[in-house]
């Protein structure tokens, strides 16, 4: 198999194109909210979503590209010609990608996720067999589709209520936040920790008992809250901003909480959507190098890497861009109920990410952004958007699958 | 591909809500230097102030109209979008009632007897006193949805409501003493002139009604 090396550098290629692609476009959903909200300047965003982005990939991102690299479909019955698998997987790829460029110069909202279980599935029905699909992990995946944005948005009901309750109610809110946000910084590193050490350091070589990994992640939580809050004792009242409440000077409180929340959303978007262009790349890689469909080997730590680099030069090239034009639309998200949407969604995501569940990082913060405006926290909320948000996955589907299917056929003619 | 979720964030009514309300009343204080003219037989600036209330006047309605096509059915919003439009619609009979005054007054020369002048002052400076407390619950509106109509804020805007409430029952008690007083001259006035002074007192306090109606739909507001 003399052309595995060229095999391996398409991969790597296209690999690193859908992940220079999540850079420039998906990480802006993910930070542009902590910029909208002030929390966090262009410059400070584009630091963290680089530190964030790239440890989720690394750290977390693991299992997901497991389930996107062997758990979609089963080789087996081409195992006599494992080409179909590398040529399915470029093709996959290909047509992700190209579908992402169509819809976003449409301005169509599609997810990235959505586009490459699409192509994969549409490749292995037509190019090995309807019975190739794990259907049962199709089904699973299409729940997690349903349920994340549900799941995160009951969270963030919860949390804002619980902010409403405990600070913004209150005749003294702003005593009250200085109290209870460091309370809420632990609760966000607390939870991320953990979730990574559960399932994401497995793959970085480290293993710890739960009994440690609940020690770490509550040492880890302390620490941050702890900085946080050092830096919210230090926020002097606004007097010129503030009426009777204080309510300017208690968002500045919420902001220290806020860039803890935007790194765990990096983090989380990180440890998601990097499989949607690793996730091939691996199995074309193991193919390639084992000449089998099998994919037994452990899933190669540098292609994470590469992952994590192709977010992060994205970033750099477009992503800034892209995060001050979101940012400066979302206005109305202040840091009290930016956070709430924001701890939600990243909890959500880290949990689906340590499950293996490819889902949308988007479409989970929309769903927890909605949970908050249930609980009275957001002013106006355009549900004729929302819907075309939720709605656009019904199309991308097949319009990756179709897509996939016709790459196919000719990187099988042209290779 | 990035901009739509930035498109779920609707643009707020809130801070247009707030510069219509005080629009309006801004429009509804002209009413004081104006009487103040009409009794000084000043009617150079008696027109100014009228000048002054039409150009506020359409305005405002210019702003309602803007507030109201900001305000599409898809929107998701704390409080029922109806309820926000019921507040616009009264804000803006604010100064439409002002406007009336102003006309009435420019249009037939209105005349203030001397006996009732001073009272009639008094009467225009608390139904304009019950605009501005409407103005001023009306500017919590943004800490209203900050804290989600609930909790220590919500308490301050019903206090807020109370005193409004109060202002417009002292407006209806000064309008009602008023109205005796010009019973009283009656017999002495043209018919016609009397006729129109008493609708120029109802239209006053009407100023001072639809002040309060804007409290009742903050409070409404605030039940939900």
């Amino acid at each position: 198999m003399a052309d595995m090396q060229i095999y391996i550098g398409l991969a790597a290629i296209f690999g690193l194109f859908m992940a220079w692609g999540i850079g420039a476009n998906d990480v802006a959903n993910a930070m542009a909210t902590s910029v909208g909200s002030k929390a966090l300047t262009i410059k400070q965003a584009i630091f963290v979503a680089a530190v964030f982005e790239f440890a989720g990939a690394v750290l977390a991102g693991g299992e997901v590209t497991s389930t996107i690299r062997k758990g979609i479909i089963d080789a087996a019955s081409i195992s006599d010609s494992p080409e179909i698998l590398i040529y399915g997987m470029l093709a996959s790829l290909a047509a992700a990608g190209s579908w992402l460029l169509i819809a976003s110069r449409l301005g169509w909202p599609v997810s990235t996720t959505h586009s490459i279980v699409g192509a994969i599935v549409g490749f292995a029905v037509v190019g090995i067999g309807v019975d190739a699909v794990h259907w049962g992990k199709i089904g699973e995946i299409v729940v997690s589709w349903i349920v994340t944005p549900m799941i995160a948005g009951f969270a963030a009901y919860l949390i804002y209520s619980s902010v409403q309750w405990l600070i913004i109610g209150r005749e003294n809110p702003l005593e009250r936040a200085r109290r209870y946000v460091p309370v809420y910084i632990f609760l966000a590193g607390f939870t991320i920790t953990l979730v990574t050490i559960f399932k994401g350091l497995k793959h970085a070589g480290l293993s710890l008992s739960t009994q440690q990994a609940y020690l770490v992640a509550t040492v880890i939580g302390i620490l941050i809250a702890l900085i946080g809050k050092f830096f919210i004792n230090r926020i002097e009242i606004d007097e010129k901003a503030d009426r009777k409440f204080h309510f300017a000077t208690v968002e500045k409180v919420f902001g220290v909480l806020m860039i803890v929340t935007a790194c765990g959303m990096a983090f989380a978007h990180g440890s998601n959507d990097v499989a949607n262009a690793v996730g091939p790349v691996a199995a074309v890689i193991s193919i390639a190098q084992s000449g089998i469909v099998g994919q037994e080997s452990p899933l190669p730590l540098a292609v994470l890497f590469l992952g994590g680099i192709g977010i992060v030069v994205g970033l750099a090239t477009f992503g800034r861009h892209v995060i001050a034009t979101v940012g400066s639309k979302i206005i109305h998200l202040t840091p009290s109920r930016g956070f709430a949407a924001e701890l939600a969604a990243a909890s959500t995501i880290v949990m689906a990410s340590s499950t293996g569940m490819p889902i949308s990082t988007t479409q989970t913060l929309v769903g927890a952004v909605l949970g908050v405006g249930m609980a009275r926290g957001i002013t106006a909320i355009n549900l004729a958007v929302v819907n075309r948000i939720f709605i656009s996955w019904v199309i991308t589907i097949p319009a990756g699958a179709i897509l996939a299917i016709i790459f196919f056929y000719i990187l099988k003619a042209v290779l | 591909m990035a901009n739509y979720l930035s498109g779920i964030f609707g643009s707020s009514p809130v801070a247009p809500l707030q510069q219509h309300m005080d629009i309006a009343y801004r429009c509804a204080k002209q009413l004081i230097p104006m009487f103040e003219a009409v009794i000084e037989s000043d009617w150079a600036a008696v027109e100014e102030c009228r000048q002054r209330i039409r150009d506020l006047e359409s305005e405002a309605d210019e702003m309602k109209q803007a507030i109201r096509s900001s305000l599409p059915k898809s929107l998701f919003m704390p409080v029922p979008r109806e309820d926000l439009l019921e507040l616009l619609l009264v804000q803006d009979r604010v100064a439409n009632r002002a406007k009336d005054v102003s006309g009435l007054v420019v249009g037939r020369k209105m005349e203030l007897p001397g006996p009732i002048a001073e009272p009639f002052i008094k009467f225009v400076r608390c139904s304009v006193a019950a605009a501005k407390q409407a103005r001023k619950s009306v500017r919590e509106l943004d800490e209203l949805f900050e804290t989600g109509f609930r909790g220590a804020e919500a308490k301050l805007v019903a206090s807020m409501v109370a005193e409004l409430d109060r202002l417009e029952s002292e407006s209806d008690l000064l309008q009602s003493e008023l109205r005796a007083r010009l019973f009283k001259l009656e017999s002495e006035l043209p018919p016609v002139n009397v006729m129109f002074l008493y609708k120029i007192i109802d239209l006053t306090g009407e100023v001072a009604d639809y002040a309060e109606r804007v409290g009742r739909r903050l409070e409404l507001l605030l039940a939900h």
